[in-house]
């Protein structure tokens, strides 16, 4: 039998700022995986319950910044019973370590998982030089 | 109640307070059972029904099982997370593999009428209380 792997709850981190927030409610950290090809970085974050028309990507001086706003009207006339979760909007910004090409970014929201492309720019990309 | 300053921050606050105060609550206690407690579940009433949501990001509708029988309902299917094996992995955050959760209502509900939605990586179940179950007031004579 091929290894079973069972799902663990991981606990929503809550985003610790470091500016002081004028909203009073609170803001939760996606789970992020990044990785990196030839040509790109990717980011891959969790947001579920947020759609595509509520996220924001901004890069500004090598940071990016990644927000999803919930829509919490859905929840409007519900009596909560029984929690496990909590919900609230989604925040995250990642330093770039290499250059992104800030015109190519692109993005994709499936199922509450944004992926993102951040393509390298041309004198980032490795090389491979021939000896001679 | 109707305030002429609604302030949808402010919504969003009394909302996350009111979710925390039912963290305490023993309305499912000892009736959610089965292996593990992913995926995590929020319940609600509405009105007579009990709305069901759960937190699934990046699942592919075809690897998930809704059974509901009688006042059980349970939910089971996998999670991939798959990058091609050419990438250098900087962050591993997500999670992936098997889940099978199985939860027991304490009210009855009527299985025909259950309905599932998946959208934006949450599973709503909308679960309709059974006529038989929903309380009848008596008339005095």
């Amino acid at each position: 039998m091929p290894t079973r792997q069972e799902l663990q709850v991981q606990q929503k981190r809550e985003l610790e700022k470091k500016e002081e927030s004028t909203i009073p409610a609170r803001v939760f950290l996606p789970t992020a995986d990044i990785y990196e090809t030839n040509d790109a970085l990717n980011v891959v974050l969790e947001m579920p319950g947020v759609d595509k028309n509520s996220v924001d990507i901004r890069v500004e001086d090598g940071v990016l910044k990644i927000e999803g706003r919930l829509d919490f009207s859905k929840y409007q006339g519900l009596q909560p019973l029984y929690t496990e979760y909590n919900v609230g909007h989604y925040s995250r910004s990642f330093r770039l370590s290499s250059k992104i090409d800030q015109n190519k970014i692109a993005a994709e929201l499936n199922d509450g998982v944004l992926s993102l492309v951040l393509p390298k720019v041309e004198d980032a990309k490795p090389r491979t030089i021939q000896v001679k | 109640m109707i305030t002429t300053f609604a302030d949808p921050f402010d919504a969003l606050l009394s909302l996350q307070r009111e979710l925390e105060s039912r963290l305490a609550s023993d309305w499912l206690e000892g009736a959610t059972t089965s292996r593990g407690p992913f995926p995590p579940i929020n319940v609600f009433q509405q009105g007579d029904d009990i709305l069901t949501l759960m937190e699934l990001p990046g699942i592919d509708k075809n690897e998930l099982q809704i059974e509901a029988k009688a006042n059980t309902i349970r939910i089971s299917g996998k999670k991939r997370v798959d990058y091609s094996n050419d990438v250098s992995v900087h962050r591993r955050e997500r999670v992936s593999g098997d889940f099978d959760r199985t939860l027991s209502l304490p009210i009855q509900v009527d299985p025909d009428r259950i309905k599932a939605e998946y959208r934006d990586g949450l599973l709503a179940l909308f679960l309709p209380r059974a006529e038989s179950d929903k309380p009848r007031s008596i008339k005095l004579k």
